[in-house]
């Protein structure tokens, strides 16, 4: 498949990252890196520690060991907040929206990080504050155009169907215009016209606005079409990396994903 | 019917249920930005009352007084996202509720300790003549106490809805993680919360101080607003105005007409009953957000 960009330098790099709770380690000394412009995927059995890994990226958890690096300022972990700002935005494996609010309003909060006027003037909700207002609504609605959801823009989004609520919180991470998208599972429970729906789009953001895009997908059959390079994790720890046919023709792979004889 | 004698306890319930408004006013913040019934807020009403009428005994000025106040409430507020909430983000909603009780019972011992635990008598310098409307006697203090919560409520309203920390607030209340992953900050949007908090009970204060005195049973109005809020929706703050609004209607009205019948003073236990025969019907409120469960 021919993509317009062009992938370029490295701009997010894991070092030798590890991390336990108590006893258990979900990840240990696991490094790559995710390069501007490309789709990652991340891959695994169930518990290799894949959700852990995004979780470190953007800030959730604080592993033991390692460092992040990313655009060039290394750190041994990133805060929430910090990720938000740099540029980093996420959906989750089980949906968290806000769900008692608007499609619109969700999708708002997403451009949180660059709504700059305060306290005061938000307050008197006149001048500054309003145009601001109006200008990041207007950013909003093409998001919700482009993610062809016009019609539940109102809708309070803990009514709306599993495959639009993973439509919607998609919306609300690109609207923080991220250089670099973390994807959890974004087609999980998905059918098959849905699953369709939701590749074409993470190509599209991939296309048109050039966002680096890192995610974890069980099925393999979409890894394989949309992915540039797969990481496989297994036990916490990194298997295997390379394009999805050397990945998929990888002996250890087959034998982490259909296990072994002893 | 005399109608004249009936619009006149309509209008002197009307205005009495502004200041049930604005206590509950204080609760609606904290629910919507964290979720949880903050059991501390009366008791943040007698903080901010006690305080400012000390001061103003010791010689301070009026304004400076208030000043001051408000800044001790604002301290109060990081006080208690730095030493409450913040190590207890994430955990269930009954543990933050559970730590406000306990902040309550912190807050009780420290007003009383470092101030006193007598009568004071707060003087806002507002006559408390009625004015008398074409035969019909209206509280001047009430109409103040009225034009001050419907300002407060209006500006609350609009922040609140409209804006991005109000949306921020929102979002903090339904999901922390998903707040931390746009970048909003749970601290900064808490310390707002408790800091409105603060001057809703400081305003609060100010007027319930007036009316009954400042003293510890001040704590107690904040019972009031049980039904208020039952009445307008926990997260609503046009709901705690109208909810308000009902509620000081309904219990003047009730303990004139039907009171009589039933022996009399059923002023103080009428707006509960309501609230039950409420809940019935409506459990979200007048104008709380629907519960939304999908199956």
């Amino acid at each position: 498949m021919e993509r317009l960009r062009k992938i370029g330098d490295v701009v997010l790099k894991m070092e030798g990252i590890s991390l336990a709770f108590g006893g258990v380690k979900a990840l240990a000394d696991v490094s790559f890196e995710v390069r501007a412009h490309e789709i990652l995927a991340i891959i695994g059995p169930n518990g290799a520690g894949k959700s852990s890994m995004l979780n470190v990226i953007n800030g959730f958890y604080r592993p033991q060991q390692g460092s992040i690096t990313f655009h060039g300022r290394t750190r041994k972990q990133m805060e929430p907040h910090e990720a938000a700002t740099q540029g980093i935005a996420r959906t989750f494996q089980n949906i968290a929206l806000f769900k008692g609010m608007s499609t619109l309003d969700n999708i708002m909060t997403g451009r949180n990080t660059m709504m700059k006027r305060n306290l005061l003037w938000q307050a008197l909700y006149y001048g500054p504050a309003l145009k601001e207002e109006i200008e990041h609504r207007a950013a909003c609605e093409r998001i919700i155009d482009f993610l062809e959801i016009e019609a539940i823009r109102r809708a309070p989004v803990g009514k709306l169907p599993y495959g639009l609520q993973k439509r919607v919180e998609l919306g609300r991470a690109l609207a923080a215009e991220p250089t670099l998208l973390l994807l959890d599972e974004p087609m999980a429970g998905m059918n098959l016209e849905e699953k369709q729906d939701m590749c074409r789009f993470i190509l599209d953001v991939n296309d048109e606005f050039g966002t680096t895009i890192v995610l974890i997908e069980h099925d393999m059959g979409v890894v394989m079409d949309i992915s540039d390079r797969v990481v496989v994790l297994d036990y916490g720890r990194k298997i295997a990396e390379g394009t999805p046919d050397a990945v998929r023709a990888n002996q250890t792979v087959i034998d982490a994903y259909l296990g072994v004889a002893h | 019917m005399d109608v004249l004698f009936f619009l006149e306890v309509l209008i002197g319930g009307l205005l009495s249920g502004t200041m049930y408004s604005l206590v509950a006013l204080g609760f609606v913040l904290i629910f919507k930005a964290s979720g949880v019934f903050n059991f501390a807020q009366g008791t943040m009403v007698l903080f901010a009352a006690l305080t400012f009428v000390r001061l103003v005994e010791m010689g301070w000025n009026f304004w400076l007084s208030i000043a001051v106040t408000f800044a001790a409430m604002i301290a109060l507020a990081f006080a208690v996202e730095r030493l409450v909430l913040r190590p207890l983000v994430n955990q269930p909603l009954i543990i933050l509720f559970m730590a406000t009780i306990g902040l309550t019972f912190f807050l009780e011992g420290f007003t009383q300790t470092i101030w006193d635990s007598n009568v004071h008598r707060l003087d806002l310098g507002i006559k408390d003549t009625p004015w008398d409307i074409r035969g019909m006697l209206v509280s001047q203090f009430d109409v103040f106490a009225a034009v001050a919560a419907g300002t407060m409520v209006a500006t609350l309203a609009v922040f609140f809805n409209k804006t991005r920390i109000g949306r921020a607030l929102r979002a903090v209340a339904d999901d922390h993680q998903a707040a931390q992953s746009v970048g909003i900050s749970l601290q900064h949007i808490w310390v707002i919360v408790w800091a409105a908090a603060g001057l809703v009970a400081l305003v609060a204060g100010l007027l319930w101080g007036a009316r009954l005195g400042v003293q510890f049973s001040i704590t107690i109005v904040a019972l009031k607003a049980l039904p208020v809020l039952i009445l307008g929706g926990f997260t609503s703050v046009p709901g705690a105005i109208i909810g308000g609004l009902i509620i000081g209607a309904s219990e003047k009205l009730a303990e004139v007409y039907i009171g009589p019948f039933v022996g009399g003073a059923i002023e103080n236990w009428f707006p509960y009953m309501l609230a039950m025969v409420f809940l019935l019907f409506r459990p979200q409120g007048l104008f709380g957000e629907k519960i939304i469960e999908r199956v």
